[in-house]
């Protein structure tokens, strides 16, 4: 295998399920599946995009592979030079290394940057607490950063509140990319911004990417940002993955019909066209249906979606989906 | 005043200022714009361009203090005769008996616009309660429980009697039009009513606008930040930054040809679903201090065509360029070629 082609990050069936307590007791009543059995891998220096409405998972689905959250189940194996990480059974020492080496940026950036910091304290605090350095190199690299993010250095003791939108989320890809990592998950790092300071944040992180070989995982509910930003797109839908190929293909070609429903309420600039509106809402995600998830919205579905599940599978070479009807369905795309 | 009997609304040189501690903030600054009968007029802006304080503005529901609209007419052809809701007291009886009956409104966020102390019915009902007097409360209800049906939400002789937080997103964006519509107003203003929704449902909603507008009749203003939105809602686009109509122009002109650099910058910014994919054109600069006055052209500071002494000096008039497209920028001025001397020498002229 040819170094490109090498995984960086591999998902293997991971399952973040959340209790749903009632009473008293707290009795655990049931789980709300937020992630369920998602395995997909990310190459080194890709960008792999992750598009679903809001509730299918895809924000637990970033924090689960960084272990904000601890997973339910699964494996997620980081793959850093010749060492494997794999990381939700790291102990604390290996945790620091993994955590030089994957990254967050948070989507909303008036919420992710503590007020009571000044910056300096703010994109340093990761070189801190992951022993990575101190004092006067610590402020050395914060300067770094800052400038490569389009920040100014006499800004460096100022706080959060003298920023704007735009630059505060410059201040978090800053915080994220001062240790130097591999693997940046980016949760919806542009929905909270004007059109005009969005364009300038992807610009940016795509200059960011080619000048340290990053690895992203994009999550965004954007389908154009999405688009702009990736190589591969994965589609999300009440915590599974419904279809994973090259973003082009997914855009043309669809082929689940959840997908194709999603392509056609993306609204698209002049034309007023009728559309293919998909009936009723995301399920609630601790009462999930029966079978397919997508059956009670689908309009393909027949008596077999109603019953099994279907499971994630290779359709053609780096097209995979999960619908039983995907070899029957000719589905219209963008 | 034009004679032109499908006019619904008529707005000019709409001045709304905020009077804060910092200064005064000129949210909306000589804002000129018209609403045919059963015709959409899209609002385009980043935030803080005053879109949404326009549109408070035509309803008279600025918060007051700090706001206040201290200039212009906003012309509203009722019936019987002409009225400039700007010379009413916006608590006046006669105010009132415009809002909601002859302009209602939808806003962005569907959670907060519902009171949660009292069912979806309930303030249903007391709109029409409010507007439509004489008729039973027996009746008041049933022409509810048909609003709500309209607007396509599930069940609404059960669903009338539920609170708004027991309703999701979408289906409390549906209850708010249900509201709006109550009265059967000529004109609905929707200010970013899909923004906090998901795409899916947002489809839904535009699809249900589009579908009662048509049924009722009415005249939509559509205000998002959205493009791609307001291209699929509007017959007619306007294009505001820092308080200003930059551009107006038909949808298809205005994506088709933009003429403004404003414009025709914040095309080239934003990611595409279709077509090639080029790397995004960033607007350089940040927006100017709202606190400042500007003299000349907003945009000037981040403008790539400026011409320094005439457009930070003075302030662009529209040009008509089109029947249909009106632009304020002097690169469209007829002596544009002659260099900004000849501009500013005529406009002097002419002002």
């Amino acid at each position: 295998m040819s170094a490109q082609a090498e995984p960086l990050l591999e998902v293997k069936e991971l399952k973040k399920y959340f209790p749903i307590q009632k009473g008293f007791l707290k009795r655990t009543v049931g789980y709300v599946r937020a992630v369920d059995d998602v395995s997909i891998s990310v190459r080194a220096g890709e960008t792999l995009g992750v598009v679903g409405e809001s509730g299918s998972g895809k924000t637990t689905l970033g924090r689960t592979i960084i272990r904000l959250y601890e997973p339910t189940a699964g494996d997620v194996i980081l793959h850093e030079g010749d060492q494997v990480m794999h990381v939700p059974q790291l102990d604390d020492r290996a945790m620091h290394t993994f955590r030089r080496n994957a990254q967050m940026i948070f989507q909303d950036p008036y919420a992710s940057l503590n007020p009571r910091m000044n910056i300096l304290e703010t994109i340093g605090e990761p070189l801190l607490v992951n022993n990575v350095a101190k004092g006067a190199e610590l402020e050395e690299r914060v300067k770094k950063v800052m400038l490569q993010v389009g920040l100014r250095v006499e800004h460096l003791r100022r706080f959060p509140h003298s920023f704007s939108g735009g630059q505060r989320q410059r201040i978090g890809i800053a915080r994220a990319l001062v240790v130097n990592p591999r693997l940046v998950i980016a949760d919806e790092p542009v929905s909270a911004l004007d059109v005009s300071i969005q364009a300038q944040i992807l610009n940016l992180l795509k200059d960011m990417q080619a000048q340290y070989q990053l690895t992203y995982v994009f999550i965004s509910h954007a389908m154009s940002v999405v688009r702009y930003m990736s190589e591969r797109i994965a589609v999300m839908y009440a915590g599974k993955l419904v279809e994973v190929a090259p973003k082009e293909e997914v855009l043309r070609q669809p082929l689940h019909p959840y997908t194709e429903a999603l392509l056609s309420a993306v609204p698209k600039l002049s034309q007023k066209r009728k559309r293919l509106v998909s009936r009723g809402e995301v399920p609630d995600l601790g009462r999930l249906p029966s079978g397919c998830v997508f059956h009670p919205r689908c309009k393909y579905a027949t008596d077999i979606c109603k019953t099994e599940e279907p499971h994630l599978r290779e359709l053609a070479p780096s097209r995979t989906v999960s619908c039983h009807l995907a070899e029957k369905l000719t589905l219209g795309g963008i | 005043m034009t004679n032109d009997n499908n006019v619904l609304i008529e707005v000019r040189n709409l001045q709304t200022y905020f009077y804060l501690y910092e200064g005064t903030v000129r949210a909306v600054d000589g804002v000129s714009y018209d609403i045919r009968k059963g015709k959409s007029l899209g609002v385009i802006g980043e935030s803080g361009c005053g879109k949404s304080v326009t549109a408070q503005s035509t309803m008279r529901i600025v918060p007051s203090p700090p706001g206040k609209e201290v200039g212009g007419e906003i012309i509203m052809h009722l019936e019987k005769e002409p009225v400039d809701v700007l010379k009413l007291e916006a608590n006046s009886n006669e105010m009132r008996a415009i809002r909601w009956k002859e302009i209602s409104m939808i806003f962005q966020e569907p959670m907060t616009s519902f009171s949660p102390l009292f069912t979806i019915g309930n303030q249903i009902v007391e709109a029409i309660k409010l507007h439509l007097p004489g008729l039973t409360k027996k009746e008041m209800r049933e022409r509810t429980i048909e609003l709500l049906d309209k607007v396509g939400i599930p069940q609404p002789s059960r669903l009338i009697d539920v609170y708004p937080h027991q309703l999701s997103g979408g289906m409390r964006q549906r209850a708010m039009i249900a509201m709006a519509l109550s009265c059967n107003p000529k004109l609905l203003i929707a200010d970013e009513p899909t923004t906090a929704l998901d795409v899916t449902i947002e489809a839904q909603i535009l699809e249900l606008i589009r579908g009662l507008q048509e049924e009722f009749g009415m005249a939509l203003m559509y205000i998002s930040h959205d493009l791609a939105v307001v291209s699929e809602m509007s017959d007619e686009i306007m294009v505001m930054y820092l308080g200003r109509v930059m551009e107006k122009a038909s949808t298809d002109e205005i994506f088709n040809n933009p003429l403004h650099p404003y414009t025709r910058a914040l095309w080239r910014s934003i990611p595409v679903i279709e077509g090639e994919l080029k790397r995004l054109e960033t607007i350089k600069g940040v927006l100017p201090n709202p606190y400042q006055v500007q003299k000349g052209c907003p945009f000037f500071s981040r403008c790539e065509q400026r011409m320094p002494g005439l457009c930070d000096e003075a302030r662009p008039p529209l040009y008509q360029v089109t029947p249909t497209q009106t632009v304020s920028c002097f690169l469209y001025d007829k002596n544009a070629k002659a260099g900004p001397a000849a501009i500013a020498s005529q406009s002097v002229a002419t002002s």
